[in-house]
């Protein structure tokens, strides 16, 4: 069974709705709402009727965001599920992050108030409709005790509550105050989906108009009254030590004002950023390089190759794949390897803190708002109670704020300031001192029996456990479900399968979830290796797949169609290829078409890409079309452009221009195609996009060239074969 | 009592008119140190010390700077005048050891004696930094200090500079500004094949991967068609109007010294300088083929577009500062794209009274096969000169 | 003192010459519409326009200004394209952490006043410059088109 914490459950949700959603209209539930018990009014006729709403006399309707808006647009797509029910336009609604409070914004799969693993909108699917209904029903209440009217006659809709028969109207603000003496519901019955006014159309997203005009507060915006503003850097190494610096020099520099230091770190703070920019420059700070002086990508490798012949910990086995593999007429035997990546969201890491003696506010963009609060308690000594974080939109997460080290690391500098300050990373040190992607290493073999299908397969994955260090208790019986995920469910029937899974964290990095965790890893390899074991049975590799989907009907739905929209099978330009991957990843079904061309150089051109997509009930179809066009482009950075290396302990990158981004004129044409199954579980989406970006593009490349790269990043190895 | 406050009096107004002198040499040689841009060569990596141990990679090995602060054992704390003189002047060190002429004392040898005194004064003053700079690595014969003995015989004057009567004062100063001080013929100059400097001074040479251009008063290939006031904004401040910025070695040199020199120095040195002999030789400036263009020109535009526009803009006329502007500069009409591959290889940058102004390298990001687009597009579309680069040229 | 015109505001400046624009806007004036991504003039969240050419902020020393004037994301919608940006961006639903964003209108803004028709070449060009990681480029090339369609 599934445990709270448990890590696949955190990240990609599979059996979480599996028995609860079988709801289609007028289900029936009770009690299963966060903060319902809750219902309050304040003194001045608040109406709070769970932590998500609240509804004041004036008429303001607050709802209140549990996830953090990334750019993925929850805040819209929540926001529309509580609307929905409470029976309010979005033009009616104002939004605030919720505050860090395990009491009332917990996720209960998650077993934690945790954005991330594409979960939002399936975590909130029901909790916060019920939210919604059960206010809308107190409102209903409020009004028809105030006209003496039976409940049933009474509606709502835009904000007010109509009493039908004779059309009289109260507006919610109205009847705030009574509405909060109600009972909270026990039976609370929600829309039919028929019904829905919101759900399943696009509207103006609620967190963009500000984006667009500058107004919108990231928390590198945040200004607070007397702040200073302070540039951090940690030891470049690991567990290296700050032995020295120049004080003098720095404090020379116009605007320094204090040097604040850690044993591995210093921050110089000024009156501005450039003060504590240069300030640092001057001091000069120098490091003992302390016990990883030694490790370079060379010693990493050597250790994830030598790790990987060990047997692992089984994650799947059914037969004897051994023996199957030794009967197969054809075989392949592989070794996939993906390295090391940063984050590199454009926002850089920051933390604006005022830590008083009794008390503290952060000001944060993070996915993790109880473990930031609990991360600044340990280093202040100060009760978490006494600690507010202040959550902000957040210039792309894509995992990195997942991680709150960074926040205790400010906490730890502004406890030896007396005034509230910013402190932030530079690109640099945002890139050097990120938490990286693991690096894996991937054995695997797979044969054919003599109707050219697949007969066995077996994978064994090498590398960091992140659920070790980050959810140990999710660890099930020592074993990483995520470094697993996508190997183990693969679309296909496989006869006899193996997978293994065998840890091995590098020596002085911290690895962390990265868009598409465990999927964007495996379906990689799972996916290159359909595409080798088409050409091997010289099928074509939409046949060859099609054929061993008996027990996915969704997923042959949705390769079909993108096969479809793609113009599969139609005959391209020479030099041009296309490359398809399918995958079932978050509770989604999709499948991509990519279409490149490959220069007579090896110059790699991106030219279109067609994904299906099957998540279920769509909140948001054009955040989903968003998040497949977005989550596209990214995978396709890294398996283009991206690795991070490291020479003697330091990594080689800092900056964009030698960790490459792609840029809008090296963009394909991404093109998305829905075909929901309503009836299905409700599927992620904000990682989707990425998963199939690899495969896709590593199988054109082998179509147009007949190249196969086994090995991310693809651009310099294609560069160095014309050489 | 009074005789004796007297005696006193007289005693420190000597020491203080001494101490006074010191200060006064002190800032002597600091100029001097700046004018002879000893930094260029021994400035840490960090650029915070003067330890030395930049590498120089010569056609015959590689060369360490050493370190130049006072410390007296890896440093040069313990030189007396006389060691250092010599040492300055037959580039033989106060162990007697011959240096390698990466270090310009066929230069310096025209320097005066108070002059040199005054930068090692300087140096005396600066705080003493223990580091030792690495073994050159040299094969043999290289390795064999003795053979520069030879080589002096043939490459060294070993003289002072004398004023030529004929000539202005002005350019007298310029003479010693541009051969003793500021060595530019170092690099300036085509070396012979001993490596010592030929008889082509100024008409511009490749040297440590860099393209040290043409000096003389050929107005196509050197800088007979610069202007007195582009020469000046040139040397003072590392750019020029139409001119494009300095980069590379020669930003270093403008970062660490020029920029200090006082403008009257500066119009000396173009005075000295305009009366070099023209000697055609190395890139022709304003040859250009209308659309000339490499057969890349669709990466190389593209690429220059994402990396590049930032700064120097689709038209090549420098974004947020002149420092960025392209147009117009000397490399842009090199068909070999020394100095371009050198920017895109290891990055440059220099510091301005607006700031410093920098790039960086771009090898990590992008293959070979793209750097190679991008300069044959910057040399097409901005210097009119069809160029073919190897890729294998931004490969280690 | 440094006198810089921002947004048609004059503002007296008591900064060091190299002061990046960037830092002076977002720390010293409180304009913070325009962001800082990565400080070497490779990613473009720094876009502001000086006499309408969109300008790095965070390469451009304060004092290399003059009296040129400087337009950034907070009053670009005063301007016919700025605003006309503006609305085909909400309209297309191109943003989305939208970290990157103000300098995406402000490099599209400078694009369609230059070129009221450009060509997917022309975005291309005038739009290479500016990262958005999200990857928006789809949307922000069918924005622009729209953008100009409706000129
Ligand atoms: S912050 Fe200026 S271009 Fe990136
Ligand atoms: S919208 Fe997030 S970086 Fe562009």
């Amino acid at each position: 069974m599934r445990k709270p914490r448990d890590i696949g459950a955190i990240l990609n949700r599979r059996a979480f709705f599996r028995g609860t959603l079988a709801f289609g209209g007028g289900m029936l539930l009770s009690g299963m709402i966060p903060g319902l018990p809750g219902a309050q009014a304040d003194t001045k006729g608040v109406f709070i009727p769970n932590a998500f709403i609240r509804i004041d006399r004036s008429g303001g309707i607050t709802l209140i965001m549990r996830h953090a808006e990334m750019g993925q647009g929850i805040y819209t797509g929540i926001a529309m599920l509580i609307a929905e029910e409470l029976e309010v336009d979005l033009e009616q609604v104002t939004l605030e992050a919720a505050p860090a409070d395990p009491s009332r914004y917990t996720d209960s799969a998650a077993g934690e108030e945790v954005t991330g693993g594409s979960a939002s909108t399936r975590d909130s699917w029901l909790p916060l409709r019920q939210a919604g209904a059960a206010a809308r029903i107190m409102l209903v209440a409020a009004a028809a005790s105030r006209w003496n009217v039976p409940p049933e006659s009474c509606a709502a809709q835009h904000g007010q509550i109509i009493h039908v028969p004779t059309g009289r109207t109260l507006s919610y603000g109205d009847l705030a105050e009574e509405a909060a003496l109600q009972k909270v519901p026990e039976k609370i019955i929600l829309k039919d989906p028929s019904t829905f006014r919101l759900i399943g159309t696009s509207p103006q997203r609620l967190d963009t108009k500000p984006k667009s005009n500058g107004t919108a507060i990231f928390g590198m915006d945040v200004r607070v009254p007397g702040m200073k503003i302070g540039r951090i850097m940690a030891s470049p190494i690991q567990r290296g030590r700050l032995i020295s610096y120049d004080s003098v020099a720095a404090r020379a520099i116009p605007g320094v004002v204090d040097i604040i230091t850690l044993q591995d770190v210093i921050a110089v703070i000024g009156d501005h950023s450039w003060a504590a920019i240069k300030g640092l420059e001057a001091a000069n700070p120098q490091w003992d390089s302390g016990p990883h002086a030694a490790v370079s990508t060379k010693t990493l490798m050597d250790d994830l190759r030598r790790a990987s012949d060990r047997t692992g910990l089984v994650a799947k086995n059914t037969g004897d794949v051994d023996a199957a593999l030794a009967a197969c007429s054809h075989r392949i035997d592989a070794v996939y390897e993906l390295p090391f990546l940063a984050h590199a969201a454009l926002e850089p890491i920051n933390t604006t803190l005022h830590i008083r003696p009794n008390g503290a506010d952060v000001w944060v963009g993070t996915q993790v708002p109880v473990r930031a609060r609990q991360e600044v308690a340990n280093a202040t000594g100060l009760p978490p109670e006494k600690i507010a974080i202040h959550n902000h939109v957040i210039g792309g997460g894509f995992g990195r704020r997942l991680d709150s080290g960074s926040i205790g690391q400010a906490a730890r500098l502004a406890k030896q300031m007396p005034y509230p300050v910013k402190l932030f990373w530079t690109r640099e040190e945002d890139i050097q001192q990120d938490q990286f992607r693991p690096f894996y290493y991937d054995r695997i073999s797979a044969g054919l029996n003599k109707q050219g299908r697949i007969a066995a397969w077996k994978h064994r994955t090498t590398g960091s456990y992140v659920t070790a260090r980050w959810a140990p208790e999710g660890l099930q019986n020592g074993l990483d479900t995520d470094t697993v995920d996508g190997a183990v469910e693969t679309p296909y029937d496989i006869p006899v399968q193996r997978n293994e899974s065998v840890q091995c964290e590098p020596e002085g990095l911290t690895t962390l979830w990265w868009r598409g965790v465990g999927p964007t890893h495996n379906v990689f390899v799972v996916e290159s290796m359909m595409d080798e074991l088409a050409h091997l049975a010289e099928n074509d590799p939409l046949d060859f797949r099609r054929s061993m989907l008996g027990h996915s009907p969704r997923g042959l739905k949705v390769l079909n169609e993108a096969a479809r929209k793609s113009g599969w099978g139609t005959p391209l330009p020479s030099g041009h290829g296309r490359g398809i991957a399918l995958h079932y990843s978050f509770q989604t079904w999709a499948a991509t078409v990519l279409e490149v061309q490959v220069t007579d150089d090896n110059a790699i051109r991106l030219v279109r890409a067609d994904t299906a997509v099957d998540c279920g009930p769509v909140v948001f179809p054009d955040a989903v079309r968003a998040q497949i066009q977005g989550g596209l482009i990214f995978g396709l950075t890294m398996a283009l452009y991206n690795e991070i290396t490291v020479t003697n302990g330091r990594v080689d990158q800092s900056n964009f221009h030698d960790y490459r981004m792609m840029r809008i004129n090296e963009a394909p044409d991404i093109r998305v195609h829905l075909v929901p199954d309503l009836s299905a579980d409700i599927g992620g989406i904000g990682e989707v996009g990425t998963v199939a970006a690899a495969p896709a593009l590593a199988n054109a490349i082998f179509a147009a060239t007949g190249h196969r790269l086994r090995k991310i990043p693809f651009l310099s190895q294609m560069a160095g074969k014309s050489a | 009592m009074k005789y004796f406050l007297l005696v006193f009096a007289v005693i420190m107004a000597i020491s203080a008119r001494s101490a006074q002198a010191q200060t006064d040499l002190i800032e002597r040689g600091k100029t001097l140190f700046r004018a002879a841009d000893c930094a260029a060569c021994h400035l840490s990596s960090d650029g915070q010390t003067l330890s030395g141990g930049k590498a120089f990679p010569l056609p015959f090995g590689t060369v360490y700077a050493v370190n130049i602060t006072p410390d007296r054992e890896t440093g040069i704390g313990a030189y007396t005048d006389e060691q250092w003189l010599r040492m300055m002047r037959t580039g033989v060190d106060r162990n007697g050891r011959h240096l390698y002429p990466v270090m310009p004392y066929t230069s310096y040898t025209f320097l005066n004696d108070a002059d040199t005194l005054a930068i090692k004064a300087y140096l005396f003053t600066l705080k003493p930094v223990q580091a030792k700079a690495p073994e050159n690595r040299l094969p043999f014969p290289f390795n064999q200090r003795w053979v520069m003995t030879f080589w002096n015989w043939f490459n060294n004057p070993d003289r002072r500079m004398t004023t030529d009567p004929h000539r202005t004062p002005e350019w007298n100063r310029g003479a010693y500004l541009v051969e003793a001080l500021g060595h530019c013929d170092q690099c300036h100059t085509p070396r012979n094949f001993m490596f010592g400097l030929s008889g082509k001074a100024y008409a511009g040479t490749v040297q440590v991967g860099w393209r040290a251009y043409n000096l003389t008063s050929d107005t196509e290939h050197g800088l007979g068609g610069w202007s007195d006031s582009e020469l000046f904004e040139y040397l003072s401040t590392g750019y020029a109007p139409h001119r494009g910025p300095a980069s590379g070695p020669m930003a270093e040199a403008i970062e660490n010294s020029l920029r200090y020199l006082p403008a009257e120095d500066i119009r000396a040195m173009i005075v000295y300088l305009r009366s070099i002999p023209a000697r055609p030789n190395g890139p022709q400036r304003g040859k250009r083929v209308p659309g000339a263009s490499g057969e890349n020109e669709d990466v190389g535009r593209h690429i220059f577009q994402q990396a590049c526009m930032g700064c120097h803009l689709e038209n090549g006329a420098g974004r947020q500062s002149d420092w960025g502007a392209l147009k117009g500069a000397h490399s842009l009409s090199d068909p070999a794209a020394t100095n371009i591959i050198g920017v895109l290889r290891t990055g440059t940058s220099i510091k301005t009274e607006h700031g410093k102004m920098a790039m960086p390298s771009f090898t990590k990001a992008y293959t070979p096969q793209e750097l190679a687009a991008i300069s044959e597009y910057v040399l097409g579309h901005f210097g009119g000169v069809k160029a073919q680069i190897e890729p294998d040229r931004f490969k280690n | 003192m440094i006198t810089i015109r921002i947004n048609n505001e004059s503002h007296q400046l008591d900064v060091t010459d190299d002061m990046p624009l960037l830092w002076v806007l977002r720390d010293i004036l409180g304009l913070t519409g325009t962001k800082y991504g990565c400080g070497v003039a490779q990613c473009g969240a720094c876009t502001i326009h000086i006499d309408g050419i969109p300008t790095r902020a965070c390469q451009l020393p304060v004092s290399l200004i003059g009296d040129r004037h400087i337009t950034t994301i907070e009053a670009i919608g005063n301007t016919r394209e700025g605003a006309r940006i503006q609305a085909v961006w909400l309209q297309n639903q191109v943003i989305q952490c939208g970290y990157c964003q103000s300098g995406q209108i402000m490099a599209a803004t400078a694009l369609l006043r230059d070129n009221p028709n450009p060509t997917d070449d022309d975005i291309d060009d005038a739009m290479s410059g500016n990262i958005c990681r999200c990857g928006t480029y789809v949307r922000i090339r069918e924005a622009i088109h729209q953008a100009a369609n409706n000129a």
